[in-house]
């Protein structure tokens, strides 16, 4: 356990170094634009799999808080021109709220109708913002960045940098809660909710308490997406592929372990980066859904699923 | 800008409107609201027939509604097909996390099937000819398209037809029962899984006169079945589950509200309606309008 989670920071730190350094030997502005998109995904599966792998509840809603977290940035880069680093805390914020409400809707409804009702609050909040002059309405908005602070070379440099922090921090509360009473109660309220309750679980706290960590980490890697593409328009912030690649990629990373989706952003996201820019984006979406679809019937613990299962098998064939 | 008139005919505008949604909801009804099966692909099947009935419109000329009447026997083997994969892959397997493994599967298929339309016919909005298609009946100074009086016609048959399918043959009844308890079936002696198998069959089939009547009100694109999600889902549930009375009911109190919002707040608003029918009703009473469980 403590020999693990040194490893684990050790990891973390050599990783951030890495991106830190990566301008210094990197030249070429391309990587950096597909690598942010890439940690972007991770920062939304890891959130995912707080709520969607730990409790069992399906949030199509993903969407719905990324474009929250892109809409708040908007807001107050125009309102008050707010740093990037006060823009993804008011973001997380905001996420956590959008969260707790989500989390008291747990209360009445479970399965398809939570799922459903994410949906729905992602369609609601859409057309909200559609309809909000101030921040460019339907016809989305234009940002000119700011210059950029010091230690960074470039603002896409530091965006991968800020992005980065994100992912581990994100990694690192999952990592956390996998490994405490928190995840432990999440998986039994997961099979059986009624069960859990009867033997102490508080299942509501605990259900409000993941919404609320996933929907703020969810916010916090939409912010810096305002300032990344440098312009915000509702359909694409909205857009429901967000809440699909999250959903897709913790599922066929696998959700029983924080390493899951991790794994699942990383290749999947890598090969639609691929994709893009050799075919065409509308295969890289057909290949998510045929991904999705043929690891929830033939691999459904996911990738992390598979390795465990050949890892026993070889064990078997040598005892 | 507010009068009276307006009003009245957002009204009848939207009574004609709900009779379609009902149209398009029926088979959800059944699907999800019978059976039990996340089919959030249903929309996208739903805009997948309107395509078929496009093709045999624009390329043989059959006229849309006869187009739909043609595919039903296709759709109800695609259906039969769609539950055995369904029941093989998760119901029987069971598991804690069966239930969202069946929600993301149907998510996925529904996006498969999203690209898979805009692979072949591109991102452009795609429309159907007919005599009754661009045309208005006009009462007074009221002025009714009479592709939503075609709509609302067959709509209703529809729902009666399904309606007395369900309460008077053997089959229908069937479908009920195992509706309401599957082991007591099973009991005695008859396959569940063979009755819901025919009934999700029943439900796809419904969707070629559904799929229809979707390109006739309205030009049909790929990604029309997102913003269906939110009215399938929201009459099926507005409805209590199952209820095929109550479907018409609820869609038609969809219809108004959309047809009213629209004439008083403008079409921007017209999306967030039905998500937010659909959020209200989940948070004060889940159980639907005419609900069957308590």
């Amino acid at each position: 356990m403590k020999r693990n989670s040194i490893l684990f920071w050790t990891g973390a730190a050599l990783f951030l170094a890495v991106i830190a350094l990566m301008p210094y030997f990197v030249r070429n502005e391309y990587p950096f634009f597909a690598g942010y998109v890439i940690l972007q995904f991770i920062a939304l599966a890891v959130a995912w799999s707080i709520l969607g792998g730990h409790a069992g509840y399906v949030n199509f809603g993903t969407s719905a808080f990324f474009g929250m977290g892109v809409y708040t940035a908007v807001f107050l880069f125009k309102a008050a021109g707010a740093p990037l680093a006060v823009q993804i805390a008011a973001a997380a914020a905001v996420g956590a709220l959008m969260g707790f409400a989500l989390g008291l809707l747990t209360l009445r409804m479970q399965g398809i109708f939570f799922s459903i009702a994410t949906i729905a609050l992602t369609i609601v909040i859409e057309t909200s913002i559609t309809n909000w002059r101030y921040v460019g309405g339907a016809a989305g908005i234009q940002l000119q960045r700011p210059p950029v602070t010091p230690p960074f070379e470039g603002y896409v440099q530091m965006l991968v940098f800020v992005q980065a922090l994100l992912v581990v921090l994100a990694v690192a509360i999952s990592r956390y809660i996998q490994n405490s009473w928190i995840g432990r109660g999440l998986q039994a309220l997961r099979d059986d909710e009624l069960a859990a309750e009867c033997t102490g679980v508080p299942t509501l706290r605990l259900k409000v308490l993941a919404c609320v960590i996933s929907g703020a980490l969810m916010s916090a890697a939409g912010a810096p997406a305002a300032m990344y593409l440098q312009y915000a328009d509702p359909s694409s912030a909205f857009n429901l592929n967000y809440s699909v690649s999250a959903l897709a990629m913790s599922l066929i990373g696998g959700t029983a372990h924080w390493l899951g989706p991790v794994v699942g952003a990383i290749l999947l996201g890598s090969t639609q980066q691929l994709l893009t820019v050799t075919i065409s984006s509308e295969v890289n979406v057909l290949v998510l859904g045929v991904m999705l679809v043929l690891f929830v019937v033939g691999a459904p613990e996911g990738l992390i699923g598979l390795l465990r299962k050949i890892r026993r098998q070889r064990k078997e064939g040598k005892g | 800008m507010f009068s009276f008139d307006l009003l009245l005919d957002a009204v009848v505008l939207g009574v004609l409107l709900g009779c379609f949604y009902a149209a398009v909801s029926l088979g959800l009804s059944i699907a999800f609201g019978l059976l039990d099966v996340p089919h959030v692909a249903h929309p996208a099947f739903l805009v997948m027939a309107s395509y078929a009935v496009y093709v045999l419109n624009e390329f043989y000329g059959i006229d849309p509604l006869l187009a739909g009447l043609l595919i039903t026997p296709f759709l109800f083997l695609f259906g039969l097909a769609a539950y055995r994969i369904y029941y093989e892959t998760f119901e029987k397997r069971g598991g804690s996390d069966a239930g969202v493994r069946g929600i993301a599967f149907f998510f996925g298929i529904a996006f498969i099937i999203e690209v898979l339309i805009i692979l072949q016919f591109g991102v452009d909005q795609r429309s159907v000819t007919a005599s009754y298609i661009g045309k208005a009946w006009r009462i007074g100074d009221m002025r009714i398209p009479y592709r939503l009086i075609v709509a609302f016609a067959v709509a209703g048959a529809l729902t009666i037809l399904l309606a007395l399918y369900l309460s008077k043959t053997f089959m229908g009844r069937a479908i009920r029962a195992v509706a309401q308890d599957q082991e007591a079936l099973r009991l005695m002696g008859a396959n569940p899984i063979r009755i819901k198998q025919w009934a999700f069959g029943i439900a796809t089939a419904v969707l070629g006169i559904s799929g229809a009547l979707l390109i006739i009100v309205a030009p049909v694109d790929p990604v029309l079945d997102r913003a269906y999600i939110g009215r399938t889902f929201c009459v099926v549930v507005m409805a209590g589950l199952g209820s095929m009375t109550g479907t018409l009911v609820a869609a038609i109190i969809l219809g108004v509200a959309e047809s009213i919002v629209l004439t008083l707040f403008g079409a921007s608003w017209a999306p967030a309606i039905s998500f937010a029918l659909l959020l209200g009703v989940l948070a004060v009473r889940p159980q639907g309008l005419f609900g069957r469980r308590s």
